[in-house]
């Protein structure tokens, strides 16, 4: 009877947005009438961060602080199309969309500014502060503000761009399944450390180190909170969750999280994370989605890891402790898989 | 702890940006974490009513008969809602984007399907008001057999589930009961291969488990409008959906929505805004319609569970070089998503790796089971467990370790892909050599060195079977091997799985038990095309 350690290793790649394409978003932008700006979409915050992302993207685009930008979603009259938020489409559709309808912006308030200032608007840059300046003459600008108010109320311009994103729907062959599912991968590679209890089956997920290639990491902390978040999600799934738990028997089934079992707080162990970006040639600077993938690596990881500290192999989700147990009677008892045991 | 490898391909970026790469706080954090923010039950409504389901108890059933007269005088009691009463009582969600035949009812009509198929709607003043008239509701049902089990669902004779894909597949265009991958001969190269490994993987059905559960309410507005305030992922899914089943021009909805709590897939089907509209047409009042816990747990659709059968044909070098992939999809009754989740796992298959010869049939299936839909990884989760775990099986096999071996056949830039589409922008090769050295897993200079950037193409992916054929030898790497050792045997668990009995596919040559001594070196032949042939 004894506890026995062991790590398990999965690499992955996800596909970004729908798989075929044929998914457009679209994003309005538009100022008020002091320089401040207002992305609609109708796309949907879940609590991954769609508003926060969509404000960076639009803020970095027209050349103005984020606390410039605000961003009004999901209401049907106002917010003009997006297919939805799920697919890990969410950065790079709408957030192509909102970039193209910031680039439209942006044009028209430069043409405003070179118009106050009397130069060419392509003599013009943001300075990312709030004001727009002549290159080489920082001296000579005008804010975002004055700008604003001179478009509106004397030269009688909008500034607001509309902007969609779409990858054309694919054909699929259906004799080879020849077919373009996707313009974008992310990749991942995770690390999980586990400890199983030859006694009672437990597992206790230790610790996972990983690393994610996410194409560009549009804000750290909201990709840090669905990396781990997902590798909750990942550990839960792989150990604990599923409403039929002797599937496909359909007979017994939980009614609520009394009775649903997940891991609580203590059960969360500790990740250590990298972020590598290599740009999307069609990600809005680059960026890709770090939005599903996240659970994906952890279930194979898990069940590798358990292979690696007890020899038995669960390819029947949940790894439950009642299968630990019996995968390990089945070969002669925790004597005979600890003997096995090749570290 | 999340660290930004900013050195890995910088030159392929302009990091020289003012807000994007930032930490900034969340738009709507504060509100988040005071309380404060609406989700779409945070609405109030004076004359507020609630609507409640009446569910099938069985399986499988034809319904005889429905008698709501007493539940009709109950007290509270607004409004019956029956199948006869939805303007457009059968749909399918793909059907917005003309994928797949409309079958699956609002309310049941004659036959119910799965466990938790709604029958009749109730509106009444309270939600205790609608359940207890829901007591009083009695159906006649005839229960018929029923099938649980994809595979068991395919086999002649079985129970049919679904009126609209009578032989339980979805049908792909209009001729094939399966998704096609086909690429390169897998048969062929099977017979060249050194190993051959099949195996069987069973993915769990789970819940999406939000915080929130679904949910909605719909507001009689002027001038025929109705606002309908929604939990839903997908607003103008979610309206498309509602307007077509109430026969409504969709100006005449107005969804407000965007802060949802947790979503995971399981807030697309629409699974409210339809009838809540439709019980506010009725009745000209406002009227809330949401799961209970149990009823999301139990009637909220899940996370199909996906049976998955992979076999590969393995070199004693480590180079995979046939995978054959058959995969059932568990729909439930009707098709929601699934039918796109199998053609999405098709075109994921063999996984990120570059093997030559690829043969995958993934089927579409209906049980008689609470209907699937997307969830996170929809239609790559279980592959990924599947195809990772197998990776693992493979490197054992052949006595590498198993990052090597990932690393040895990870795709890379320029390599043809299993759907005829070039690889590039390719970086597994980089995410493995960073999570190999954050978690201290030894990889030899060769593997450190590799890149996602050379050495793909022609070389690995040439035509036709020829490709099984060993590339030219090359220098082999003999150094001795700091790697963690691996275990060599497969001995599986007794089958616990209560009801199938899958006609496991020929187990041909099993990886033979040819245990390394420990602290050996690997003794296969290295991988040619990277320590030889390949551009360095």
């Amino acid at each position: 009877m004894a506890k026995h350690r062991g790590r398990g290793v999965a690499t992955i790649n996800y596909p970004i947005g729908m798989n075929l394409g044929g998914d457009p978003s679209q994003a309005l932008v538009h100022s008020n009438p002091t320089g401040k700006f207002t992305v609609a979409l109708s796309s949907i915050d879940l609590g991954q961060g769609m508003k926060s992302v969509t404000r960076q993207i639009c803020a970095e685009t027209l050349g103005v602080p984020v606390e410039d930008v605000y961003v009004d979603t999901a209401d049907s009259d106002t917010g003009p199309h997006c297919m939805g938020s799920f697919a890990s489409r969410g950065t790079h559709r709408v957030g192509n969309a909102v970039m193209a309808a910031a680039r439209e912006a942006r044009a028209v308030m430069m043409e405003a500014a070179a118009e106050e200032l009397e130069v060419d608007p392509g003599d013009l840059e943001t300075d990312g502060r709030g004001a727009i300046q002549v290159k080489g003459a920082p001296h000579r600008s005008i804010s975002v503000r004055d700008v604003a108010i001179a478009a509106q109320f004397k030269q009688g311009k909008t500034i607001s761009g509309r902007g969609i994103f779409l990858v054309p729907l694919s054909d699929v062959n259906p004799e080879t399944g020849e077919m373009s599912p996707a313009t974008c991968y992310a990749h991942a590679c995770l690390v999980a450390e586990v400890e199983v209890d030859d006694e009672t089956g437990d597992v206790t997920v230790l610790k996972m180190t990983s690393a994610y290639e996410l194409g560009r990491a549009i804000n750290p902390k909201l990709v840090e909170q669905q990396l781990v978040g997902g590798s909750w999600m990942g550990m839960s799934h792989a150990l604990y969750e599923t409403p039929e738990p002797y599937y496909p028997d359909t007979r017994e089934g939980p009614r609520d999280f009394n009775e649903y079992l997940m891991p609580g707080p203590g059960d969360i162990c500790p990740h250590d994370i990298a972020v590598l970006e290599r740009p999307a040639a069609d990600g809005p600077f680059g960026a890709k989605g770090p939005g599903e993938m996240c659970a994906n690596p952890v279930l194979p990881a898990v069940a590798n890891a358990i292979f690696n500290a007890v020899g038995v192999r669960i390819d029947e989700l949940p790894i439950t402790p009642e299968k630990i147990l019996r995968a390990l009677k089945a070969r002669g008892g925790a004597a005979g898989a600890a003997s096995a045991r090749a570290r | 702890m999340l660290e930004l490898r900013k050195d890995i391909f910088a030159d392929e970026r302009d990091d020289n940006l003012k807000e994007v790469g930032k930490p900034t706080q969340r738009q709507d954090m504060l509100g988040h974490v005071t309380g404060t923010s609406a989700y779409y039950d945070d609405h109030r409504f004076a004359n507020l009513l609630h609507l409640k389901i009446l569910r099938s108890p069985h399986a499988h059933a034809r319904i005889r008969s429905i008698d709501d007269a007493a539940a009709a005088r109950a007290p509270g009691v607004k409004r019956i809602i029956r199948a006869a009463d939805v303007p457009v009582n059968l749909n399918t969600l793909l059907s917005l984007i003309q994928f797949g035949k409309d079958d699956e009812p609002s309310l049941a009509t004659d036959v119910v399907r799965y466990k938790g198929e709604p029958v009749v709607a109730i509106v009444a003043t309270s939600e205790r008001a609608a359940l207890e008239a829901l007591a009083l509701v009695r159906v006649s049902y005839e229960p018929l057999p029923a099938v649980f089990d994809v595979e068991e669902a395919l086999k002649p004779g079985a129970v049919s589930v679904n009126a609209a894909y009578p032989k339980n597949t979805f049908e792909y265009y209009n001729k094939y009961d399966h998704q096609k991958l086909r690429f390169g001969d897998a048969d062929a190269a099977f017979a060249q291969a050194d190993i051959v490994l099949d195996e069987r993987y069973q993915m769990s059905p789970i819940e999406h488990a939000p915080t929130e559960t679904n949910g909605s309410i719909a507001v009689p507005d002027t001038n025929g409008r109705f606002t309908v305030y929604t939990s839903t992922q997908a607003l103008f899914f979610s309206l498309d959906t509602a307007a077509k089943i109430n026969a409504m021009p969709s100006n005449q909805l107005h969804f407000i929505g965007g802060t949802v709590g947790g979503g995971f897939g399981g807030k697309v089907d629409t699974l409210t805004e339809p009838l809540a509209i439709l019980a506010a047409r009725l009745t000209g009042a406002p009227v809330r319609h949401r799961l209970s816990r149990h009823e999301e747990m139990q009637f909220g659709s899940p996370r199909g569970g996906e049976r998955i059968y992979i076999k590969d044909g393995v070199m004693r070098d480590g180079r995979i070089i046939a995978r054959k992939v058959r995969a059932y999809f568990d729909s439930g009754a009707y098709t929601r998503l699934s039918s796109y989740a199998a053609v999405k796992c098709a075109a994921h298959i063999p996984g990120p790796y570059t093997i030559p010869n690829v043969y995958a049939d993934v089927y579409c299936v209906y049980t008689n089971r609470t209907p699937a839909t997307a969830m996170r990884g929809f239609g790559v989760t279980a592959l990924d467990f599947a195809l990772e775990c197998q990776m693992d099986k493979g490197a054992a096999a052949v006595g590498i370790d198993p990052l090597e071996y990932r690393m040895l056949n990870a795709y890379r830039d320029g390599d043809m892909k299993a759907h005829r589409r070039e690889a590039k922008n390719c970086a597994l090769i980089e995410c493995a050599q960073v999570a190999a050295g954050k978690a201290n897993w030894p990889l030899r200079d060769e593997f450190r060195r590799m890149s996602s950037r050379a050495g793909g193409g022609a070389q690995r992916t040439g035509g036709g079977a020829d490709r099984t054929r060993a590339p030219a030898p090359a220098a082999a790497a003999t150094r001795a091997v700091p790697a963690t050792p691996q275990r060599v045997s497969y001995e599986r668990p007794a089958a616990a799985a209560p009801t199938q009995s899958p006609p496991p596919p020929p187990r041909t040559p099993s990886p033979p038990p040819a245990a390394q001594p420990a602290g050996s070196t690997h003794g296969a032949p290295r991988f040619s095309s990277v320590f030889g042939t390949r551009r360095r």
